[in-house]
């Protein structure tokens, strides 16, 4: 099993392996989205006391969950990058805190936008969307860390740190809403069983949650790949990956 | 290792003697912003002392960044900082040392200077207690997150840009429960919930953080 690992973990075995699984992953995103974005914003009947208002959960609870536990993946990857050093695992946390920060902005403001209507107010200084604020500065701390430094390798593992340290705030933006007397509404589809949600509405939402999971491991991957070829650009497989494209006639 | 981490604080605060400016300008700063808080708005407005924890805690923040970036800088330019990590005892003594020195001349003055601060903003003299309390439990904790951000910044060149951006998310919930105390001690209830939540921020981070902030100077070796 370790040398499974080992091999994935290598730049141009992973390289290859993601040129075949990302447009798989692009299609399953697209089909999923799609039929979210239909099912969600026409065919899902209205919310009985929110209107057509609530439809912003579509957008909402997908980016909200997704900046979570892409935070949570990241900090994942610095485990791995900063233990064992692999330089795939480096590559995958500065690749993930750009894509991470981007569905942090979209949760905020999709949140922002649906509490104008529902609460009056844009914004409240409430516990769980301070942490997500405070989620969207740590995911922009690690950018930042990032480009300041001139070693990938050094500024990869700073951010690996930082992650880790930051990761406290994850349990305390998930169990806000439980812990404290928030305005924001209680989960609605986590309750295993019996979700509080009719199906016309709960279809959509997961067909959402998991295309946009398969986006976000898709530009992940791009990231990733771009990441690779940067880093490795002097290495043996860069150049005859190059050649074979230059063959191939796509440069 | 006590050895170590005492001969080591004691040439912290030998080399902090020698160079006054560095922790004589914190509070000076310190001093300058409440004031010029206290300046922008009206004069001997009520709400003022409503907002004091707030801006008492903000100002020390702020202040204590000023002499972040030179914690581990000058004995990384010099090589020093290498040495140490080559003693016996390990780098962790020296981190602890350095950690303790930057609050001991950096958070210790700005929490006590709090004091007058808070009188000048008329804040009651019944909240000055759970002020100061939260102020010693509070301040230690941005030495130590300053220091990992510190640490982690050490090598670069502008790292005095990046280190606000570093430290204040990380720093928020010192602030929420440190003015939390001051305002419930302000509103007539108990203090002591909010400041125990502190306490136990500042455990869990003297014991992770320091460790963190060494592995963060090592990566800044290599």
């Amino acid at each position: 099993m370790w040398t499974w690992f080992h091999r994935l973990a290598s730049p141009p075995t992973f390289y290859r392996l993601a040129d075949r699984f990302s447009p798989w992953l692009a299609v399953i995103a697209a089909l999923l989205i799609g039929y979210g974005l239909v099912g969600g914003l026409v065919l899902a009947p209205a919310d009985y006391q929110q209107g057509d208002a609530f439809r912003i959960i579509y957008v909402h609870v997908p980016a909200a969950w997704l900046s979570l536990s892409g935070y949570v993946a990241m900090a994942a990857a610095a485990v791995v990058a900063i233990i064992w050093r692999i330089k795939l695992a480096e590559c995958v946390v500065v690749a993930i805190a750009p894509v991470g920060a981007s569905f942090t902005a979209m949760a905020l403001v999709t949140g922002m936008l649906w509490g104008k209507p529902m609460w009056g107010a844009y914004w409240v200084w409430d516990a769980r969307l301070t942490a997500e604020l405070v989620l969207l500065f740590l995911y922009l701390g690690v950018i930042g860390l990032n480009q300041a430094f001139e070693d990938p390798r050094a500024g990869a593992r700073a951010c690996g740190l930082l992650a880790l340290v930051g990761v406290v705030n994850v349990p305390i933006v998930h169990y806000s809403v439980e812990w404290w007397n928030s305005l924001h509404q209680g989960p609605t589809i986590s309750r295993i069983g019996k979700p509080s949600i009719v199906p016309a509405m709960l279809w959509p939402l997961l067909a959402m949650t998991f295309g946009c999971m398969a986006f976000f491991a898709w530009a992940v991957l791009q990231r990733v790949q771009n990441e690779l070829l940067i880093r490795e650009r002097r290495s043996a497989w860069v150049r005859n990956w190059r050649l074979e494209r230059e063959a191939a006639g796509n440069v | 290792m006590l050895r170590a981490f005492a001969a080591a604080l004691r040439r912290e605060l030998r080399v902090a003697a020698r160079h006054k400016g560095d922790w004589l300008l914190p509070p000076l700063f310190y001093l300058i912003v409440v004031t010029l808080f206290a300046l922008g708005g009206k004069p001997n407005d009520p709400q003022l002392a409503a907002f004091a924890p707030a801006v008492l805690w903000v100002g020390a923040l702020l202040s204590a960044l000023l002499n972040l970036d030179r914690l581990f800088r000058a004995d990384f330019d010099d090589g020093t900082l290498e040495q140490m990590f080559l003693a016996p005892h390990g780098p962790i003594a020296v981190v602890y040392a350095k950690l303790s020195g930057h609050w001991l001349l950096g958070g210790l003055p700005l929490a006590l200077l709090a004091m007058p601060l808070a009188l000048q903003l008329g804040v009651p003299s019944a909240v000055l207690g759970s002020l100061l309390a939260g102020l010693l439990l509070g301040t230690p904790m941005l030495s130590l997150i300053g220091g990992f951000a510190a640490a982690l910044t050490v090598g670069l060149p502008r790292a005095a840009v990046l280190l606000p951006v570093l430290v204040l998310p990380l720093i928020g919930p010192v602030v929420i429960f440190g003015a939390g105390a001051a305002r419930a001690a302000a509103a007539g209830l108990d203090a002591a919930g909010p400041l125990y939540l502190l306490a136990s921020l500042l455990v869990l981070g003297l014991c992770l953080l320091p460790l963190a902030a060494t592995a963060a100077l090592r990566n800044s070796f290599d």
